[in-house]
């Protein structure tokens, strides 16, 4: 019995090998490529590297095949790597209006310099499964439109906010901004702070965040500016040259979401911004982290924080995932000491209450 | 010029001697430097991800990580038992990276890595004790902002946590708190002992070992050096009482430990043992002497 109760080397070591055995499943198929999981399960690779910090298709790919599919496990796999990586420096700041966008759309305008270009989205498949999917049918390649890349694509915020009708970004106030993966969160946190923590946020906390201020719990009456989706150069000055110098390009969704503001005593009415980015094709996430980012900014605008989504530190604190995922599967390992440390107080209290009950009815036969 | 580490295992040369680059170990001692000098006081470092998850001993590993070397001697143990599958996992984890010899006598390691217990055998000087903290702030439960708590701590206001003990005396007629007991360090600061059984803590008060305390989710470390005065919160009317067994240890006979309480029939019939398993075997083996 004491054996039982506690768990060896030998046991972990069975165990890992039983997980290898199950992630390879049936030997009877092939196994899966990481260059299939990158194409063909390409929105898993986006959630995974936005989420894990690190854009990187092939790492992010071999995460998720050695998860299993479990993307919060290849999410924490990925960063538990990333964080083991030198640091050589900050890229500049990236300028999605120079984006090759892929889609673009805006719900404020019906029509918009440089257009509305649906792209590739879900928005309007029926959702009816498609069996020829299960027949592995060859797909023809889809049509596309030639792309000028040389042209840059304005922001529909940009021209709204030549009006004087949506608050500027803010500026850019130089200097390094703090790195939440290597600085802790200090509270009260600088947007740019927060900014980070959403971005590296878990997806489905957002979107129901996101979605509770919709439905009144901190509501800002929020419009989608723009959402668009594409590649953008990274650049990156080394300290030898002195100028910037493109080292890549990355696909990149962002979501700029225009928001209600009734003014105050001094600032006119006018529109406030949320904003949201992520990694790849992520518009959920993009757009759930605007609404959530513009929630929290109640104080700064001087509205009543009410609402969960509008508390900074019960988002900041709880957004993390991988956080999240250990500690309530902590609850896995043993904790009979301190069990046994309740035991020992109940069964205390309880003869206690069944003392007084006595001695009461004892009393009571007396009288 | 980072020392790395090779070993069978060729993927582990891509990692620099006890997993965390050097860069990060320096940040973390600094962390433990202040925590030093300001006992009890929960110091915020940049906690690293780490490749085992969040609350399982995060916290205790960066701090094991910062201050190992390849002559200490390493011991972990889970529910004071070095054969729990957790402490199994941490100490291969630093047999692997870190180059570093192990055991499972308090008497001969100089790092013990330790989640929810204080070894029973008294400690010495130049030992040092890991604890691994899921919650460092002693007060989270009655105040949830960080933005208070820190204030509550920098004002020695303390007297939301008297009332709850109090609150406790009046329900149950005695402090019904049995782990994650609050102490006072030094007379100055509130501090999370971590989930040891109350039956601990007056083992921390004035220990010549050095115990360090690292939350590795909540990014906070904090330390009682050695031969600290640490105070179990308590009432002149109500003091500070630890666990009783009726029973002794089923295996060394011994009275003075925390036992875990076995269920080993369908019947539902108890037996105590020694959480301590060190413990307990050293016993074992003087009784066969």
């Amino acid at each position: 019995m004491y054996v039982a109760v506690k768990g060896g080397e030998t046991a972990i070591a069975h165990s890992l090998e039983l997980l290898a055995d199950r992630r390879r499943g049936s030997r009877d198929l092939a196994e899966l490529t990481l260059d299939q999981i990158d194409q063909q399960l390409a929105l898993a690779v986006d959630r995974v590297m936005t989420e894990g910090s690190c854009y990187d298709r092939s790492l992010a790919a071999l995460a998720i095949k050695q998860a299993r599919g479990d993307l919060i496990e290849a999410i924490f796999l990925l960063r538990a790597y990333r964080t083991t990586l030198p640091r050589f420096g900050h890229s500049e700041p990236i300028d999605t209006s120079r984006m090759v966008a892929e889609r673009r759309i805006s719900s404020t305008f019906k029509d918009v310099p440089g257009g509305q270009v649906l792209g590739p989205t879900f928005d309007y498949t029926h959702r009816l499964l498609d069996f020829s999917l299960a027949a592995n049918g060859e797909r023809p390649a889809a049509p596309t439109a030639p792309v000028d890349a040389t042209r840059d694509l304005p922001r529909v915020g940009d021209i709204l906010e030549r009006e004087g009708m949506l608050e500027p970004p803010p500026a850019n106030v130089g200097g390094p901004t703090q790195d939440i993966t290597r600085d802790p969160l200090t509270l009260p946190a600088e947007r740019p702070v927060r900014l980070q923590n959403l971005a590296r946020g878990d997806e489905g906390f957002l979107l129901a965040l996101g979605y509770s201020t919709q439905r009144g719990y901190g509501n800002n009456h929020p419009f989608v500016g723009e959402i668009r989706f594409g590649a953008v150069p990274v650049s990156f000055v080394p300290e030898e040259l002195g100028f910037p110098i493109e080292i890549a390009e990355i696909d990149v969704t962002e979501c700029d979401m225009v928001n209600q503001f009734a003014g105050s005593h001094d600032v006119p009415p006018q529109f406030t911004r949320g904003y949201g980015l992520a990694f790849g094709h992520a518009e959920r996430k993009a757009m759930a982290m605007a609404l959530v980012d513009r929630a929290l900014r109640a104080e700064e605008l001087s509205e009543a924080v009410t609402s969960p989504a509008q508390d900074e530190e019960f988002v900041l604190a709880h957004s993390d995932n991988v956080e999240a995922s250990g500690f309530v599967q902590h609850l896995k390992l043993p904790h009979y000491v301190d069990f046994q440390s309740e035991l020992v107080i109940v069964r205390t209290l309880r003869a206690e209450v069944e003392a007084r009950r006595q001695q009461t009815a004892l009393d009571q036969a007396a009288e | 010029m980072p020392d790395t580490i090779s070993s069978n295992d060729p993927s582990d040369g891509a990692y620099n001697y006890a997993y965390l680059d050097e860069q990060t170990k320096r940040m973390i001692r600094r962390a433990i430097l202040k925590a030093v000098a300001v006992p009890g006081y929960q110091v915020p470092f940049g906690g690293r991800e780490m490749p085992l998850p969040y609350g399982w001993g995060t916290g205790g590993i960066q701090v094991t990580a910062a201050i190992i070397g390849r002559d200490d001697t390493l011991k972990v143990i889970d529910q004071g038992a070095d054969d729990t599958t957790n402490a199994v996992s941490i100490r291969r984890f630093f047999a692997r990276v870190a180059d570093v010899a192990t055991t499972t006598r308090t008497e001969e390691a100089t790092v013990i890595q330790t989640r929810h217990r204080v070894p029973e055998t008294p400690l010495k000087d130049g030992q040092i004790l890991v604890f691994q903290v899921p919650i460092p702030e002693p007060l989270r439960m009655l105040e949830p902002r960080e933005t208070e708590t820190r204030t509550l701590h920098a004002l020695s206001e303390y007297g939301v946590m008297q009332v709850s003990l109090y609150e406790s005396i009046a329900r149950h007629g005695r402090i019904a708190k049995t782990y994650n007991y609050p102490v006072l360090v030094n007379g100055r600061y509130i501090m999370s002992p971590s989930p040891i059984p109350k039956f601990d803590n007056p083992k921390l008060d004035r220990n010549p070992a050095l115990q360090l305390y690292g939350a590795g989710r909540e990014k906070r470390i904090y330390a009682v050096p050695p031969h600290t005065p640490v105070k179990s919160l308590d009432f002149d009317d109500h003091p500070f009482e630890i666990e009783r067994w009726t029973e002794c240890c089923a295996l060394c006979g011994s009275t003075q430990s925390f036992l875990d309480e076995m269920i080993v029939d369908d019947a539902g019939k108890r037996r105590f043992i020694c959480s301590d398993t060190d413990y307990c075997q050293e016993r074992q083996e003087e009784q066969r002497r």
